[in-house]
């Protein structure tokens, strides 16, 4: 499958090893969980309590009118399945309040839950339960012609975070041994690749500033030494030309970026736990040892053993990722040349993996907890490692001063924020009326849903108003999801999901904000 | 042609089933379109007399299909030339493992309308070039999911033409299909919207699409680095030799792909290079684009609000083209293309080659350079000319067999040789367009040596 060079082999297996739940199936959930379906999430179970309504098959995809009267659940898990015959599919017809009520635990052994349109009380129960259980939470909403997506992590680590430009991490300013020794006894010749012009001519600019400066930190500094390259070449040498357009990105990697050293000084890393649990079928043969990286412990545990290379043993510097870009060369030039990056990558990442060994030593845990081909992989990826700390959803809706900074000059900042609140302000009178604002009087709802949206501002210590012209339009919907509103949404929704099991890519932080009216997004951090 | 209406529209009209369309096409809004008047008309013209063509049937068809069917529309077409393949099931959700080999078109259109009897679907298992103007004329709005570049152009280029002008030469408004086009590559994505003659179409904006990565032939033939030189080498240059199955490659068929794989291991051995995969092979040879289902729902989503939008007039039109990409975060950006002034397609702007000079610049080079300048990027242009004398004359042409041999020696003469004059005009066809483009020749270098 194609998806498979965009997250690896190593990132389907955790996907096909994933069980969701998908509370409420609304148009918006069904087409998150068919973005999950389609490329092989392991299994999802349904949560629904509801029956099939005529309104629903005017945006449901996964219904149809057979299922009239009959439960919702069943239907939608039925329909999806159908789309990938891998996939394992499971429903309950129970609603969500029934199961929190009576089952709270229910939640608890899924990978991740999403969920879609609640109200408020049911919202605040299962996020709350979700957070207390350290289950990973995506709640969609998809009203009109708006749609929010919140993520709630309270810890999520990102491996790959397959950054657009990736900087190749080369060590010319202090090449290590191996590459020191084939720098300086390999001839320069033009079927040597242009890292081998680029060193050369480093040691001649280094030599002319004579202040001990590794390599070019400024623009002029790197037209200095463009020029002294192009000086020395030859007509059609191209790999000096190669070289010369380099300059830009050779120097500079291989230090810790911030977001590594916010890993390195977090207390997790300075103080290990021993809980880790370890997977009773463990398969060599399958890639489960990396489904133990959904274990954060077994993360610190590497992280702790990373930074003690780095700070300890590599001088400051990160393990080599022993990754080169393509350079014109002869094919035995560039080969022997990857061949000593890789060999490097190799022996770093092994005195890290030893490291780790000793950390689970003395933690007494299995030796196979953490093996090579997991460290070596985080050792390749450690310039972009990240980790993420979500918060509660549940704390949106207290006092704090966490929500000021979306308030400017008395208003609140743009309009997507405002849409934003207004959806909550919906959600609460959901709750608190037991009906859909707008549904059959659109002028009586709007004094309801703005007096109930002051009071809730108000309450959170944010004197702002939301526009008239805003609250109309949120009732102008009478509570209609529409179809492509909803696909929009889910599909966004089901590659947060994606990202957040396989560890790769980076996913929002933490509340994404969709108007269709005018084609705009936003992000908030809430 | 016509195509027949919804099944059951009065039925489709009364039943709950649209509660929440009607609410959004019944009511005053206060962030509607100027000319937005709320009634029920609105559903009623999506669900029986508004006509829309998508254009392919693969991921973003799939999903242009299901989110207009469940927007109201009563009467799409779709049209696409391939067939099923395994590989397309992980995201082309209307299609089973039943249906391999058969036409998307038609598998696409039994899906949709078996599940949304409101939506009538009417396949057309063809390419796009089947159709003249008069099968393009019957439809309202036209949306694209394409995979192809070519196709776009050319379906950019039909529209365009089939623009009329009034006497003091502004465009006939009634003449103007919109345009909606989707694209998507991994978790990267667009949507546009289009109004042919008015805002910037394809060929306005055509540096935005990626180079294709080719790879240097003395790299592949002479220093591999990578496998995917190697995959090349066997591709270019050892299939031609060896023919293994008497037929041309096709990436297909699995034998093919499995003889490559294996004569592209052996040559990586040769070179100590690693990394040659089974799919890296498939990749290469088939220019396989990653694609997942979430990019494609997100694109497609988008076109279909646009596609809603222009149809009901319930809001104004995005202006006019959406970048979305999830890879850190999700971003999306919003903004305005402009019109380029002397597009090749749009603008009534005489397209001029400069030429340095005509004693040594050859056909082939004039070729090349339509081929490979940005504004230009032409595959394969047949070139024909009026000469001074008021002689029609075939330049070159390379798609007829026979007019190709007759005129490649013209290649490597100069536009001297040829008596080509400056300021000549050159009528170009190319498969990117349904239309001629005329090129005017400039010449910078004062004189033209005549032979």
């Amino acid at each position: 499958m194609s998806q498979n060079r965009l997250w690896g082999e190593h990132g389907q297996t955790l996907l096909e090893a994933a069980t969701i739940c998908l509370v409420n199936v609304t148009a918006v959930g069904c087409e998150v969980a068919k973005g999950l379906v389609l490329p092989g999430i392991g299994s999802f179970t349904i949560a629904d309590g509801s029956t099939v309504k005529e309104e629903d098959l005017g945006n449901n995809f996964f219904l149809d009118s057979s299922y009239l009267g009959q439960s919702k659940a069943l239907a939608c898990k039925q329909l999806l399945q159908e789309l990938n015959p891998d996939v394992d599919g499971d429903y309950v017809d129970e609603s969500v309040d029934y199961i929190l009520a009576n089952r709270p635990n229910f939640f608890d052994s899924f990978n991740l839950v999403i969920a879609s349109n609640l109200n408020e009380q049911s919202l605040l129960l299962l996020a709350n339960r979700l957070w207390e259980s350290n289950v990973p939470f995506v709640y969609c909403r998809s009203l009109g012609m708006l749609g929010t997506i919140r993520l709630q992590l309270k810890e999520h680590c990102v491996v790959e975070a397959h950054p657009d430009n990736r900087q190749f991490d080369l060590r010319l300013e202090q090449p290590f041994e191996a590459l020191r020794e084939h720098l300086e006894t390999t001839e320069v010749t033009n079927k040597e690749p242009w890292l081998l012009v680029l060193y050369k001519f480093l040691k001649v600019w280094q030599k002319q500033q004579g202040d001990g400066r590794q390599s070019p930190s400024n623009y002029k500094e790197k037209t200095q030494l463009r020029e002294t390259i192009r000086a020395e070449m030859k007509s059609d040498e191209e790999n000096h030309e190669e070289a010369i357009k380099a300059v830009n990105t050779a120097f500079g990697a291989g230090v810790v970026p911030s977001s590594l050293k916010a890993i390195f000084d977090d207390d997790a890393c300075e103080h290990l736990h021993k809980k880790v649990s370890v997977d009773e079928e463990y398969d060599e043969n399958s890639y489960s040892f990396l489904t133990s990286m959904l274990q954060s412990d077994v993360f610190w545990i590497m992280a702790k053993a990373l930074k003690h290379f780095v700070l300890e043993e590599n001088k400051g510097q990160l393990p080599l990722p022993g990754v080169l870009p393509d350079m014109t060369a002869n094919t035995d030039s560039y080969i022997a040349l990857q061949h000593i990056y890789r060999q490097q990558a190799l022996l770093d990442a092994d005195q890290v993996y030893h490291k780790c060994q000793d950390y689970l030593k003395q933690l007494s845990l299995p030796a196979d907890s953490i093996d090579e081909r997991t460290v070596r992989l985080l050792c390749r990826e450690a310039s972009g490692l990240a980790i993420l700390r979500g918060t509660r959803i549940a704390d949106e809706y207290e006092k704090s001063c966490r929500l000021q900074p979306l308030v400017e000059d008395n208003e609140l900042q743009g309009t997507l924020t405002a849409y934003n609140f207004a959806l909550r302000a919906y959600e609460r009178f959901l709750s608190e009326c037991g009906s859909i604002p707008g549904e059959c009087a659109v002028e009586q709802d709007i004094g309801r849903l703005k007096s109930i949206a002051i009071k809730m501002l108000n309450d959170l210590g944010l004197h702002v108003n939301i526009s008239d012209d805003v609250l109309h339009e949120i009732c102008r919907y009478g509570g209609a999801e529409l179809h492509a509103v909803s696909a929009f949404i889910g599909g966004c929704a089901a590659q947060e999901v994606i990202k957040i099991i396989t560890k790769q890519y980076k996913p929002i932080d933490n509340t994404f904000i969709y108007n269709a009216i005018s084609t705009e997004s936003v992000t908030l951090t809430l | 042609m016509s195509a027949a209406s919804p099944s059951n529209p009065t039925i489709a009209l009364q039943s709950k089933r649209w509660n929440g369309l009607r609410n959004v096409l019944e009511r005053e809004g206060l962030f509607c379109k100027d000319d937005f008047t709320p009634s029920a008309d609105n559903l009623d013209f999506l669900q029986t007399k508004s006509k829309v063509l998508i254009i392919g049937a693969g991921g973003l068809g799939c999903e242009l299909l299901k989110d207009l069917a469940l927007m109201g529309f009563g009467d799409l077409h779709v049209i696409d030339m391939d067939t099923i393949e395994l590989s397309n099931l992980n995201r082309q959700f209307l299609f089973r493992r039943s249906d391999i080999n058969s036409s998307k078109a038609e598998c696409a259109a039994r899906f949709i309308n078996n599940r949304v009897p409101s939506c009538k679907v009417t396949p057309h298992f063809a390419k796009i070039q089947d159709f003249d103007e008069t099968f393009y004329q019957q439809f309202h709005i036209i949306v694209c999911g394409l995979d192809s570049i070519v196709a776009r152009r050319w379906i950019n280029g039909m529209l365009l033409s089939m623009l009329r002008y009034e006497d003091d030469n502004s465009i006939d408004v009634s003449s103007i299909i919109p345009m909606i086009d989707g694209g998507t590559e991994g978790f990267k994505g667009n949507a546009r919207v289009i109004l042919p003659g008015f805002t910037a179409c394809i060929e306005c904006t055509l540096d935005l699409f990626p180079p294709q990565i080719n790879y240097p032939l003395c790299t592949i033939a002479n220093t591999p680095r990578l496998p995917e030189h190697c995959i090349e080498y066997v591709k270019l240059i050892q299939w031609d030799k060896e023919n293994p199955f008497g037929a041309p490659l096709d990436g297909d068929d699995p034998q093919h792909i499995g003889w490559i794989y294996e004569r592209a291991q052996e040559r990586a051995n040769q070179f100590n290079i690693s990394g040659i995969t089974y799919r890296l092979v498939q990749g290469v040879i088939k220019h396989i684009i990653p694609a997942v289902a979430s990019t494609n729902a997100v694109i497609a989503a988008a076109c279909a609000l646009e596609v809603f939008k222009l149809a009901t007039s319930c809001y104004d039109s995005m202006a006019n083209y959406l970048n979305f990409n999830d890879l850190d975060g999700i971003y999306t950006y919003t903004y305005e293309a402009e019109k380029s002034e002397n597009c090749l397609a749009c603008s009534n702007a005489p397209q001029v080659l400069n030429i340095e000079n005509p004693n040594t610049t050859t056909l082939e080079d004039v070729i090349k350079q339509l081929c490979e300048l940005p504004r230009f990027q032409l595959k394969s242009p047949a070139l024909t000319t009026v000469m001074a004398d008021g002689k029609q004359r075939t330049l070159y042409m390379a798609s007829v067999k026979s007019i190709e041999e007759a005129t490649r020696k013209n290649l490597t003469q100069s536009l001297g040789e040829l008596c080509l004059q400056d300021g000549q005009l050159l009528t170009v066809t190319d498969a990117t367009s349904p239309t001629a483009m005329t090129l005017q020749l400039k010449y910078q270098a004062n004189e033209v040596e005549m032979s």
